[in-house]
């Protein structure tokens, strides 16, 4: 049946239908879509892993079992995931094991424009690239048979334009696969004799992989009718040269971009008389070219940095200018994104402010708190950060500050860091975020909210009893919404002398079970124009002549700004 | 065919993903090829965002780049006067005239322009804008802006009200069908 699928929903049917038993992953985009859809096929074991380190650990256990696995993340995911990656490289697969990694070329949601293709060369795994998304469905499928066939965990390699591109896939029938499990030490138990030995196993597998290569029908040569150019291309950018260029110039298309066809590849060259790469980020398949000793016309042309497009494929290649719309005198201002109305990080961070705290942020929606007005945060650097940050920073005497690391980001990498913190007595506080849910890549449960991926109760671990576990005694419960509280305890925290937890706990404004209160109101005849107001930065106030107003469609009665007026002009409506 | 365009532009949380959905949908039942790109992630907070709608005999680049949308469709103004740029020649901007303000007019940083629409058509722009907040009201919810935007882009296309119904049914619960049939045929007859 011809379907329209999201790259990533169509990932997950590839999954699906190749017999893919067991999923596990931590969310990230533009990677999340795959497991939520894969969560919705109940013949799959499909998990939230706390980190993508565990993910990928708990995905080759399952290839192991002899069941076909998953793991996905995105790129930077795959940095906290790459300890086992080298080594799962060496001991190869039992059944089928596939890691899905997704680039964020143009940083819609991400904060660096890592190209994870180094990863396939470094770590010697074959890495697919479906340029949309019926490929993305065959390319996951094709996937476990070269695990099986090469015995290798395989890459399926998408970026934002296929994860978050919606295309026509036709769908078949699921197989079921599964393997028994024989004890073999040589093969996984990777002590120095054993890896010794393995290595040059990896190494000709590499080989064998470039065989295959060469005649895959992945890799393909599109005939053009024009041999005075020639263009390597995969991924999204093959579509840019395709809609820029349709069949004038012949287009060697890479469905597998590690190991590359060396000979294909030369015998492309030969066959133009200018040959092109066009690749985003980073020189990877042009440096294999160089490698093979390949004049081009490659990053010296194309950016490394952003994402590309039709038109800026276009005029690199002196196809044509785009002719653009009219453009209006008026500076349009910029909308950027914004923490909601009701957000329980707001009141937080409105204490952080005020009371000007120098505090080490972490990656979540809380990082939007570093955006004036509020200007919040020091430091984003990556999960888990803020907590080991902050212990360096005050110990080499940066002075008191605080860390701010949310729920789902604590589990993922902030207890270690927190451990660290107790074991090495930083004179720190950190503050937990908790709004009980996995904010930014769109609420998905986590160790700490007692649900699992299928929606189902669970384990739930209690954030309390964990921080004084690892050996934290000063954890005390906020609630952002009551701005007296949070000063109280920020204050009477960074005077500690020892390390403490300060949770700040709320549920996502956002999140369905959480009920609003009713818009507030404004005395029009009490409001000073202060605009002390304006300070939180909520989206729901703004100013109009002179006087405060609140928009209904967006206000949830949080009571932050009431709190912050001090003439009584904002208050919840009164009861008739 | 040439490959056609239709931008949907707005802020983050307005529903432009119900509405592109729903023309995906309507474009594939009526054989075309389609791509669909959406934003998902930081962008989606109250952010400015942007889907792509792309259908004809074969599709490639799944976005919209400048100076080729045949459509856009913007669920507020200030919206519709950032992408202008993305119009081709002889394309039109669709336009609901409500006003969101962005964080730094909130902050006072930037002033949020006059008269938009006005200065969109003295630009030489075909701009059909119109007040859908309201009508959504009308239809029982002011979530159901982007049926209303649906419903006033539908007058320039020849697919029929049933084929439009069709693809409205397969794309919103059923309890809220009702509610958006009456929306799409405010927005049609407005």
């Amino acid at each position: 049946m011809k379907t329209l699928m999201l790259g990533n929903e169509a990932v997950a049917r590839g999954l699906f239908e190749a017999g893919c038993g067991f999923v596990s992953s931590y969310p990230g985009t533009p990677s999340t879509e795959i497991t939520e859809a894969i969560a919705k096929y109940p013949e799959v074991y499909a998990e939230w892993a706390p980190n993508e380190k565990v993910a990928m650990e708990a995905a080759f256990g399952a290839s192991l079992s002899g069941t076909r696995s998953f793991c996905g993340m995105k790129h930077v995911g795959l940095n906290v995931a790459a300890d086992p990656l080298f080594t799962i490289s060496y001991t190869g697969v039992n059944a089928g094991m596939v890691i899905g990694v997704a680039d964020d070329a143009g940083m819609h949601s991400s904060q660096n424009e890592q190209d994870s293709r180094h990863y396939a060369r470094a770590a010697k795994i074959p890495m697919l690239e479906p340029s949309d998304s019926a490929e993305a469905l065959e390319f996951a499928k094709l996937a476990y048979d070269l695990s099986e066939e090469f015995d290798t965990p395989v890459f399926l390699k998408m970026c934002t334009r296929v994860a978050h591109s919606q295309s026509v896939v036709e769908t078949g029938e699921r197989i079921e696969v599964k393997k028994t499990y024989e004890k073999n030490p040589q093969k996984y138990i990777m002590m120095p004799g054993n890896a010794k030995r393995r290595h040059p196993v990896v190494e000709e597998r590499t080989k064998k992989l470039v065989a295959w290569a060469e005649k895959a029908s992945i890799n393909r040569v599109e005939p053009g009718e024009d041999h005075k150019l020639g263009i390597i291309t995969s991924s999204t950018s093959y579509q840019y040269v395709k809609e820029v260029c349709g069949d004038k110039y012949p287009v060697l298309k890479l469905g597998m971009i590690w190991p590359l066809p060396d000979q294909l590849l030369l015998d492309f060259a030969a066959s133009v008389s200018q040959l092109y790469v066009v690749e985003e980020l980073d020189s990877f398949i042009e440096t294999r070219c160089r490698e093979l000793g390949l004049a081009l016309v490659g990053k010296d042309t194309f950016p490394c940095i952003d994402e590309f497009s039709q038109n800026l494929v276009a005029q690199k290649l002196g196809a044509y200018e785009p002719v653009c719309g009219a453009k209006l005198e008026d500076t349009i201002p910029a909308r950027p994104p914004v923490m909601c109305a009701g957000c329980p990080h707001r009141g937080l961070y409105y204490t952080l402010a005020k009371n000007k705290v120098t505090a080490m942020g972490d990656i979540g929606c809380y990082t939007l708190g570093a955006v004036p007005p509020l200007a919040a945060l020091d430091t984003t650097i990556c999960m888990g950060a803020s907590i080991s940050g902050l212990h360096g920073f005050t110990k080499a005497g940066g002075g008191k500050a605080v860390a701010v690391i949310g729920d789902s980001t604590f589990m993922h990498s902030g207890v270690t860091g927190l451990i660290n913190a107790a074991y090495n007595e930083s004179n720190s506080t950190v503050i937990i975020v908790d709004n009980s849910i996995t904010g930014m890549t769109g609420h998905q449960q986590n160790p700490t909210t007692g649900y699992n991926l299928k929606g189902d109760p669970c384990t739930k671990i209690d954030l309390e009893s964990l921080c004084k576990a690892v050996g934290i005694r000063r954890v005390r419960v906020v609630d952002p919404y009551d701005l007296a509280q949070c000063d109280q305890a920020l204050k009477e925290e960074m005077a500690a002398d020892e390390p403490s937890v300060i949770i700040s706990r709320r549920p996502c404004a956002l999140l369905k079970y959480v009920k609003h209160n009713k818009p507030l109101e404004v005395d029009a005849d009490k409001c000073k124009s202060c605009k002390m107001c304006m300070k939180i930065g909520c989206p729901a106030i703004s100013m109009k002549d002179g006087k405060a107003v609140v928009d209904n469609t967006l206000c949830t009665g949080c009571g932050v700004c009431e709190q912050l007026c001090k003439f009584d002009a904002l208050h919840a409506p009164k009861e008739v | 065919m040439k490959t056609k365009n239709i931008m949907i532009v707005g802020v983050g949380g307005q529903g432009s993903l119900l509405a592109s959905k729903l023309l995906g949908k309507l474009l594939l039942t009526k054989g075309y090829d389609v791509k669909v790109s959406e934003v998902h992630g930081m962008s989606q907070r109250g952010g400015s965002v942007v889907t792509y709608v792309r259908f004809g005999d074969k599709v490639y680049s799944p976005i919209i780049d400048k100076g080729e949308a045949d459509y856009i469709v913007s669920f507020e103004l200030l919206e519709a006067a950032r992408y202008t740029e993305y119009l081709k020649p002889g394309g039109k901007i669709v336009t609901n005239t409500q006003q969101i303000n962005p964080m730094p007019v909130i902050t006072g940083a930037a002033e949020y322009p006059a008269d938009l629409a006005k200065k969109m058509a003295d630009a030489g722009i075909d701009v059909d804008a119109f007040d859908a907040l309201k009508l959504a009201e009308e239809a029982g919810s002011s979530k159901a802006v982007n049926i209303v935007l649906m419903g006033h882009l539908s007058k320039n296309f020849d697919f029929t009200l049933e084929e439009w119904m069709e693809a409205i049914e397969s794309s919103v619960p059923a309890k809220f069908l009702e509610l958006n049939k009456k929306a799409f045929a405010l927005g049609r007859d407005a």
